[in-house]
């Protein structure tokens, strides 16, 4: 069992057009258009963000929710090369790809969102930056990781373009880019949580807390684990390959850890600062803070046993459950239990839901682009392998 | 205890220590950094000694908006209608385009002015220009900022990035953005800063017929509120008008109103420069309970704790260079084809 000979990663190939591009080029095509209008007419025109909810999905949802979905990459290069578990290699760069695409088209919706788009630079620029400010160092961090991370997936390009001798350079330099790319999704997706600190009263007890760094932090490598599982299970349905099972099982029962870790910090924050009680009103902030919580037990319930988790089923329904704690974090920091008083409300326009599920369209679209051109799936092999070894 | 690496291997126990004395080094830096940021863990901010503001005596306020129109004509805003006939200037809340506004406490019967139960009251909503202000320490680009000297919260227009994280972080709801325009610019009462040359302050101030709202230095400010609560109720006494600290002397005598014993802004997150006195409870007129300790000073020990120096993610990233440098060797050359099979891959 121990001998376990990986495959290397190969191109899917296959045709680009399909239902799936199609219906992925016309949700972009969409996006694009509402975005123009966007930039000529204000976000009013578009978007229901008032001064009350100031943030909509495009910041809620495509940047805090999508950077999270997207920590699949780091959480396994942790694995891989920090905790040298070499046997989930097969897993980094898909992982890797569904990150570079969560984390760059949340760094390009953020662009839109900003009231004054032209100035965007002054983040980078010293002269301006603010080191006090939590979002300057979400901003500032999530941009130099995507540059690391485009850095650390280039040898996919080298590969295909067959430039051995610059891969090989690279690569005498990637341990380095790797380090980072750890250090820097570690930071802003901690810091994402410590943006909830200065709103105050407005965030609702069971939410604000200084320890929010180390809540979100938690959450984020779950949700990494959460979405591999979910891509994994996705990517072999679409392709119709076999599921790694003998990897996601012990990957898995990483991520079971990590979510004990959480509940236990989670809870113990709740009581120590008294808001405990808050959380048996009969209210909808109880309701969606169990729900959060619950989610992550009925993850327990899926993939408790090593029984369970070969269970390919089983797997992509813990990977949803997952993801759906880790999205009511985050909806309910910054959306739902955010009050800022009497008479405001938000929920997203229709154009608003568009633009996410476009951008949503664009990193499908590029995955299988990628996928389909480019060395980053492991080849399949013509005999069949055995579900798990 | 396990020490399997990928391929089955396992790793030399020599090796494995200076693992851990590795990690547990980062880890002493980083608990060193903590304690020693730690101990300058930021404190709130205290109001600076000359700060400018206002007091807000709602009991004198009538209710007439002098000052929201004046707000108006000193900031060059357009008038916001929520009438059908759009016949004059009826903002409902502050905006983009409405820096002040005079809101109305209601009950029952409105009978009697400044009484909680079938009564009613006024309440003056603007920046109050904290003394450790949760915009300023949100903003990413320094588009935010309080005067060191008059304390004066301002906002530059030309190094905002619109990210509106001053607006979701304001406790007051005060910074407030223009969303109908392609270029929109965050609005918010900047205490009239751009008068001053012309010898003009706050135009609220200036134009306020009662007096409720007064300017001046926010030491000054607060004297005359205590000074006020001190007073019984219904006795008469001499309120001042206009600019507190100067200008032409335009007193009058008036009844004391039956103040809750509270200014709020003395000690609210620091305290505020703009102070409030009220005849009813400052929650039911709109005024969030805040403690004396800001968000900010918080957000920011969080924030200094962390990344202070850099210091720690340099710590973590040294250390997780050291370790990935060994990790990734295994994967450096992916058995080109041509390397003999069986070699394994970790």
């Amino acid at each position: 069992m121990s001998a376990q000979q990986h495959a290397q990663p190969a191109p899917v190939g296959g045709s680009l057009f399909n239902a799936t591009t199609l219906v992925c080029g016309i949700l972009m095509a969409i996006t694009a258009t509402i975005i123009i209008v966007r930039l000529f007419f204000g976000l009013s025109s578009t978007t229901n963000v008032n001064d009350g909810y100031s943030w909509g999905i495009w910041v809620v949802v495509d940047v805090f929710i999508g950077s999270a979905l997207a920590c699949g990459g780091f959480c396994m290069a942790l694995l891989v090369y920090v905790f040298n578990k070499g046997k989930y290699h097969p897993l980094v760069r898909p992982a890797l790809l569904g990150s570079l695409f969560g984390y760059t088209f949340a760094g390009a919706a953020i662009t839109f969102d900003l009231g004054r788009w032209w100035n965007f630079w002054h983040i980078f620029w010293p002269g301006y930056f603010n080191v006090n400010s939590v979002m300057f160092e979400v901003a500032a961090c999530i941009t130099l990781y995507i540059i690391v991370m485009w850095i650390e997936f280039s040898p996919v390009f080298l590969e295909k373009l067959g430039l051995r001798d610059a891969r090989r350079k690279l690569e005498k330099s990637l341990f380095f880019f790797i380090a980072l790319g750890c250090v820097l999704p570690m930071m802003h997706q901690a810091s994402l949580g410590t943006m909830l600190v200065v709103m105050g009263g407005q965030v609702h007890p069971l939410w604000q807390t200084p320890i929010q760094p180390l809540i979100y932090l938690l959450s984020a490598i779950m949700l990494g684990y959460g979405v591999i599982l979910f891509e994994s299970c996705v990517a072999a349905s679409a392709y119709r390959r076999q599921i790694e099972v003998s990897l996601l099982n012990p990957m898995a029962k990483v991520m079971l850890g990590i979510i004990v870790l959480f509940l236990v910090v989670r809870f113990t924050d709740v009581a120590v600062r008294g808001a405990l009680p808050e959380a048996f009103r009969a209210s909808h902030i109880a309701l969606t803070f169990w729900a959060e919580n619950l989610c992550l037990v009925a993850t327990f319930l899926l993939i408790g046993t090593v029984e369970a988790r070969r269970n390919p089923a089983r797997l992509f329904l813990a990977g949803i459950t997952v993801m759906l704690s880790g999205i009511l974090l985050r909806l309910n920091g910054f959306l739902i239990a955010f009050d800022t008083g009497p008479g405001w409300s938000y929920f997203p326009s229709v154009p608003e839901l568009l633009v996410t599920i476009g951008i949503f369209a664009a990193e499908v679209f590029g995955y299988i682009y990628i996928t389909r051109r480019f060395p980053v799936l492991p080849r399949e092999e013509t005999y069949a392998q055995p579900a798990h070894s | 205890m396990k020490t399997r690496v990928g391929n089955g291997g396992v790793i030399p126990a020599g090796r494995r220590r200076f693992l851990k004395g590795c990690l547990g080094t980062a880890g002493a830096a980083v608990a060193g950094a903590t304690v020693s940021e730690r101990a300058a863990a930021r404190e709130t901010y205290q109001r600076p000694a000359e700060a400018l503001g206002l007091l807000y005596d709602a009991t004198l306020c009538i209710g007439c908006k002098a000052c929201v129109a004046a707000c108006k004509r000193a900031n060059d805003n357009p008038p916001e209608f929520s009438t059908t006939d759009k016949l004059w200037d009826t903002p409902l809340d502050t905006s983009g385009y409405t820096f002040n506004i005079i809101k109305t406490y209601r009950s029952g019967t409105m009978a009697t002015k400044d009484d909680e139960e079938n009564g009613y009251a006024f309440m003056k909503t603007s920046c109050m220009h904290c003394a450790d202000p949760s915009c300023v320490s949100a903003c990413p680009v320094t588009a935010m900022t309080k005067d060191a000297t008059t304390g004066i919260v301002a906002y530059d227009p030309e190094a905002c990035v619109g990210c509106r994280y001053c607006v979701v972080a304001c406790p007051f709801g005060i910074p407030k953005y223009q969303y109908d325009s392609p270029t929109g610019k965050i609005g918010k009462c900047e205490l009239c800063r751009h008068r001053y040359k012309d010898g003009h302050y706050s135009a609220c101030a200036e134009v306020c017929p009662t007096g409720a709202t007064l300017y001046g230095r926010t030491s000054d400010l607060l004297v005359e509120a205590k000074r006020r609560l001190a007073l019984t109720p219904g006795s008469v006494t001499t309120y001042p008008r206009g600019n507190l600290s100067g200008g032409p002397q335009q007193s009058y005598e008036g009844k004391v109103g039956n103040y809750k014993q509270h200014v709020y802004g003395e000690t609210e997150y620091g305290g505020t420069q703009v102070l409030k006195l009220s005849a009813v409870d400052f929650a039911k007129v709109g005024m969030p309970y805040l403690p004396p300790k800001s968000s900010a000073s918080t957000s920011e020990t969080i924030q200094h704790t962390l990344y202070g120096g850099l210091l720690m993610p340099f710590a973590v990233l040294g250390a997780l260079t050291y370790v990935a440098k060994r990790n990734v060797h295994h994967e450096d050359d992916e058995a080109p084809p041509a390397e003999p099979p069986g070699r394994e891959e970790s």
